[in-house]
């Protein structure tokens, strides 16, 4: 019991990225990361929303209707998230004002429903509050990765500091404006998810297709050198 | 059937066996999904409402705040050493009755919320779409200002404005000089514009390039406006005219449209010009008057 905990929690960190592995959540990854101090909020509504959800899902589990669970899930998510607005409406107010639309959409945000769908359904309700927390830190890992790139090079500044001074103020650093748009969110999480693979090969996936060549007698062994190609 | 076993011999947390009844029944049946259904909406309805009505004093409270300090840094007197009430306190709230351009008792002026009464219909008035630039349908019949003052001189006056971009309404305040003609910021604290387009309506450099630039022409009537690109600075209306936000032109559009509303007769036209009136008639005594608007 207590491995299998432990497996919740820490597997979803890096072997069960729920961004590098499960491709899920990207939409938010790209919209909320230009600076670390607002990626850092969402992290901790995410996972928060994410273990509670999972938490009173995994409670109700036995008496879920199969024909309304979807609708069921979305309730309780969308319920948990309006509570969470609300405390950083209350508590956080300016961060609150920067996220704006973000924190609704953590409605859709995939992870929350896809923890509650693969897991909280089947499990008890302690371990799907683990496993909660472990995806909200497996997101918040590359969030914190992503937007420390961007703010570095997008603004020269980490958490509001300047670190590289900008031309404009007097410095010599030329702050990287792609780093500012969306698209370079997508780059950095590709380029992570490049290093984690080749760290963990077996993260790698079978290709969908492979590449042969046609009137080839040694098809095989190309097909062979392709795929292997593809692990590294 | 097949998920009444599975009730009945999980170990994990189980209302099951304890009520009986209702949790007996099958998860597919009828009155158990409608019940499931009803009692979860209940339940969260209950939740989602305690929370919005504990946290509501700290969200209020925290909003005052934002306006407060919106308004100190549009009139350019804000202090990091000091807290924003203490800041606020040179500030004087003021209640204007638009038509006539007075001040007004009829309300109290700390409790006033201009917002609230654009929608009531004791304070409500309604715009005809001529007169409706800043396409915001009705205004509130007596609006908030905020003074500053210096002894007995008026040094600002900060006016709230409102109105329609692309997406939403722009909510700022715009602060001018104690003439009641020169603008000396100008601040939005509320708006869903496109960040990055639009949303550079927030960006302090072009914020701080509408200081010193005029409301009105020669005769009175509010020409101030964002242009498409860069103001010629060289040209004459270059006082009149402020940079256009790129990629932008609906909100650009939209801002110019809300100032000249706001400071036009259908806004506190009357009042910004009893202001400089007042100022005038105060100056005659010493130099004669040049430069007349109506």
């Amino acid at each position: 019991m207590a491995s299998e905990a432990r497996k919740a929690l820490f597997e979803p960190l890096i072997s069960n990225n729920p961004i590098a592995l499960q491709i899920l959540g990207i939409c938010s990854a790209l919209a909320v990361t230009t600076q670390l101090s607002v990626a850092l909020i969402m992290c901790l509504a995410l996972t928060s929303v994410t273990a509670f959800s999972s938490l009173s899902i995994s409670l109700i589990r036995n008496h879920i209707p199969s024909s309304i669970r979807i609708i069921v899930q979305m309730t309780i998510i969308a319920s948990l998230v309006i509570v969470v607005d609300q405390i950083l409406k209350a508590y956080s107010y300016d961060t609150s004002k920067k996220l704006a639309v973000f924190v609704g959409l953590i409605i859709t945000n995939c992870i929350v429903m896809g923890r509650a769908e693969a897991y909280a359904m089947k499990n008890p309700p302690w371990q799907s509050f683990l496993d909660g927390i472990g995806n909200g830190l497996g997101y918040s890992v590359i969030l914190i990765i992503v937007a420390t790139v961007r703010e570095l090079f997008g603004s020269g500044s980490l958490l509001g500091f300047q670190i590289l001074t900008p031309i404009s103020e007097g410095g010599w650093y030329q702050p990287n404006g792609l780093m500012l748009l969306a698209p370079s969110a997508f780059i950095i999480i590709g380029l992570t998810i490049w290093v984690i693979r080749a760290l963990n090969p077996e993260q790698v996936e079978d290709p969908d297709f492979e590449m042969q060549q046609a009137h080839n007698s040694n098809a095989h062994g190309a097909t062979i050198a392709t795929t292997s190609k593809g692990a590294f | 059937m097949r998920n009444k076993g599975k009730v009945m011999n999980s170990k994990s947390f189980n209302l099951a066996g304890k009520q009986g009844g209702f949790f007996h029944l099958p998860n597919d049946n009828m009155v158990k999904t409608i019940g499931v259904a009803l009692v979860l909406c209940l339940v969260c309805s209950v939740i989602v409402s305690t929370a919005a009505t504990v946290l509501k004093p700290r969200q209020v409270a925290n909003k005052q705040l934002d306006m407060k300090r919106n308004i100190l840094s549009v009139a350019g007197i804000i202090d990091d050493s000091k807290t924003v009430d203490e800041l606020f306190e040179q500030v004087e709230t003021r209640v204007v009755d638009l038509q006539t351009g007075e001040y007004t008792e009829a309300v109290d002026a700390q409790s006033y919320d201009q917002l609230k009464a654009s929608k009531e219909p004791a304070f409500r008035v309604e715009l005809s779409p001529e007169e409706d630039l800043a396409n915001i349908r009705a205004r509130a019949k007596y609006a908030s200002v905020y003074l500053v003052k210096s002894g007995n001189d008026l040094e600002k006056v900060i006016i709230p404005v409102k109105g329609y971009g692309l997406w939403s309404t722009l909510f700022g305040f715009l602060a001018l000089e104690g003439d009641a003609k020169t603008v000396s910021g100008i601040t939005f604290y509320d708006h869903k514009e496109t960040p990055g387009l639009g949303g550079e309506v927030d960006n302090k450099k072009w914020q701080a390039s509408w200081q010193g630039k005029q409301l009105f022409d020669q005769q009175g009537a509010a020409v101030l406006e964002l242009v498409k690109g860069k103001v010629d600075s060289s040209s004459s209306e270059a006082q009149y005219q402020i940079d256009g936000l790129a990629g932008a032109t609906l909100t650009s559009k939209g801002v110019s449209n809300l100032i000249q509303f706001w400071v036009g007769d259908n806004g506190f036209g009357p009042y910004l010009n009893k202001l400089s009136g007042d100022r005038r008639k105060s100056a005659l005594n010493s130099e004669p008057v040049t430069g007349n608007r109506g």
